[in-house]
Order: structure tokens, then sequence, then C-alpha cells
């Protein structure tokens, strides 16, 4: 495979290409971030609540 | 075996499991990630007609069979969940509906932009085209449903009911290239006769065809736990769990 400074023109398809594996790779981070980020705020929120809880019992 | 299924399919133990398992899942599916784009950029060679935009397939095509395999899993859970009434199986498939609906929109954007080049269009009503973007209409459909209503065991059913009526979009998904003259080429994976695709070429296919199911692994056990969490936030062994993390 010819590669050498042509690599990222990707033989004249460089638009489709590119846009093909950025596309996936951005589907594929928000996919993992969205979750991670969401049972983070539940945590915090169910943490929150159990410290309410330990005050009103005092 | 059936003590173990049990086991699984109670809220605490799946919980435990998913902590165990995800480290697991997900280092695994981003060290494949990365040798299967290697091999998808750089190993295999170009196609001898379609040139360098036949790398495009290594991303299009793990996501179709993504988009299919995740629905099943879907439809298979949410029966299992009809059944034996089971929180883990109806968290499992409603965590698989953005990941198929993400995947499904992957394999048409990415079977658009492959078109493009190739047949001079992004898009034709085409057997096999048409049928995916029903599928992401069916994954939408169901999303839809599980936020409309409100208690959480109904809108397991009807989405169980749903996914497992939809299913019949598969087979006409899979056997749509041979069942009708489309533009979309035939199989040259999935069929009983050996591949007809060179060996390099083949393997980083492989390569990340295995990255994108241990990446859906790993992301639905993660959306799961979180369901579970959440419906459970009222048990004893999600107070304790949270009492721990109040202590350190």
């Amino acid at each position: 495979m010819e590669q050498s400074g042509n690599f990222f023109q990707m033989g004249g398809y460089a638009f489709y290409v590119w846009s093909s594996y950025g596309l996936t790779l951005i589907v594929l981070l928000i996919n993992y971030l969205s979750p991670k980020f969401s049972e983070k705020k539940l945590i915090a929120e169910l943490v929150k609540r159990s410290k309410l809880k330990k005050t009103d019992i005092k | 075996m059936w003590k173990w299924i049990t086991k699984f399919a109670s809220p605490m133990h799946f919980y435990l499991l998913v902590n165990r398992l995800t480290p697991w899942l997900g280092w695994g599916a981003a060290i494949l990630f990365v040798a299967g784009v290697y091999g998808a950029l750089f190993y295999a060679p170009a196609d001898y007609q379609q040139g360098e935009s036949f790398r495009i397939i290594y991303v299009h095509v793990p996501s179709a069979w993504m988009s299919m395999f995740i629905y099943m899993v879907m439809a298979a859970a949410g029966g299992a969940g009809l059944i034996w009434k089971t929180k883990v199986s109806d968290a499992i498939a409603r965590s698989s509906a953005p990941l198929g609906a993400s995947f499904t929109f992957l394999a048409l954007a990415t079977g658009s932009l492959w078109g493009k080049p190739m047949w001079g269009t992004w898009w034709v009503w085409d057997a096999r085209l048409t049928s995916e973007l029903i599928l992401l209409f069916l994954y939408l459909g169901y999303i839809a449903l599980q936020s409309a209503i409100d208690d959480k065991r109904t809108a397991a059913r009807a989405g169980a009911i749903l996914a497992l009526v939809g299913v019949v979009n598969i087979p006409i998904i899979h056997y749509s290239v041979e069942w009708w003259n489309t533009l979309h080429q035939g199989p040259t994976i999935t069929k009983l006769d050996t591949p007809s695709i060179h060996i390099d070429m083949l393997i980083p296919l492989l390569i990340m065809a295995l990255a994108f199911n241990l990446y859906y692994a790993a992301m639905v056990l993660i959306r799961a736990r979180h369901e579970i969490i959440e419906q459970e936030k009222n048990s004893k062994w999600v107070q304790d769990l949270i009492i721990d993390k109040v202590a350190v």
C-alpha cells in the first residue's frame, strides 16, 4: 500500500473515509460518556439523600 | 446452572458482577479497537476496485452486525422479562435500545458515506437500506414508548411486545440482498461457503467486530447497572452501598 504522505488523502476518498471513522468515534464516545456521567449524578444524589436522612435522625 | 442464572437475576448480585466484568470488557474493547483500526487503515491492502474507500467497511459492517445483534438481545431480554418478570432482564432490554439505535444510525450513515463515491448517491430505496431504516424506527419507537410510560413495569412489558413483534424485520434485513434485486451487495462473510474476501482484509474486520461486541457488552452492563440502582434505591443493599460511600 502506498501511504508515503498520501495516507490522509485516502486515494481521493479522504472526506468519506475520515467522516466515517470520525462519526463512529463520536457516537462511541457519547455512548461511553453519557451513562458514566448520569451514574455519577445518581450516586451523588443518593449520597446527598442519605446524608439528609442521617441529620433527620439526629 | 439454573442456580447461577437466578443468582445473576438478583439485582445485588448483578451489580457486583457488573463491577467485576466491565473493566475487562472495557479494556478488551479498547485494545481490540486500536488493533482493529490499525489493521483497517494500515494493514489491509486497498481494494482493487474501490481503492481506499473500501476502508469504510471496517466501521460499517460491524455497526450493521451490531444493529441486528443488539436488537435480538433486546427482544430476548424483553421476552425473558415478560416470562420471569426479572428486573435485570428488563434493565438490559431498556439499556440496549440507545446502543442499538446508535449502531443502526452508524450503519446507515457510514453506508451513505460509502454509497456516495461508489454508487454515486447518498441513498436509494433499496430493500437492504429501507429495512435497516425501519430497524432504526423500531429502536426509536421503543425508546419513545419507554419514556412515554411512567410505570417501569408497564413500560418494560409494552416495550418487550414491540421488540418481539419487530423481530420479523431482522431476517428481512439479513436476506434482503438475496430475496430482492438490491443495489447493496450480497453477503461476503456470513454465508455457508468460504468468505469471498482476502484474509488480510478479513482479519481486521473480525477484530473490529469483536471490539464492537465487547464495547456493547461493557456499555449495556454499565447502563443496566444504573437502571438497577435507580429502581432499587430504597432497598437495603443500595442504602448500605451509599452509606459505605458516605463513610469514605
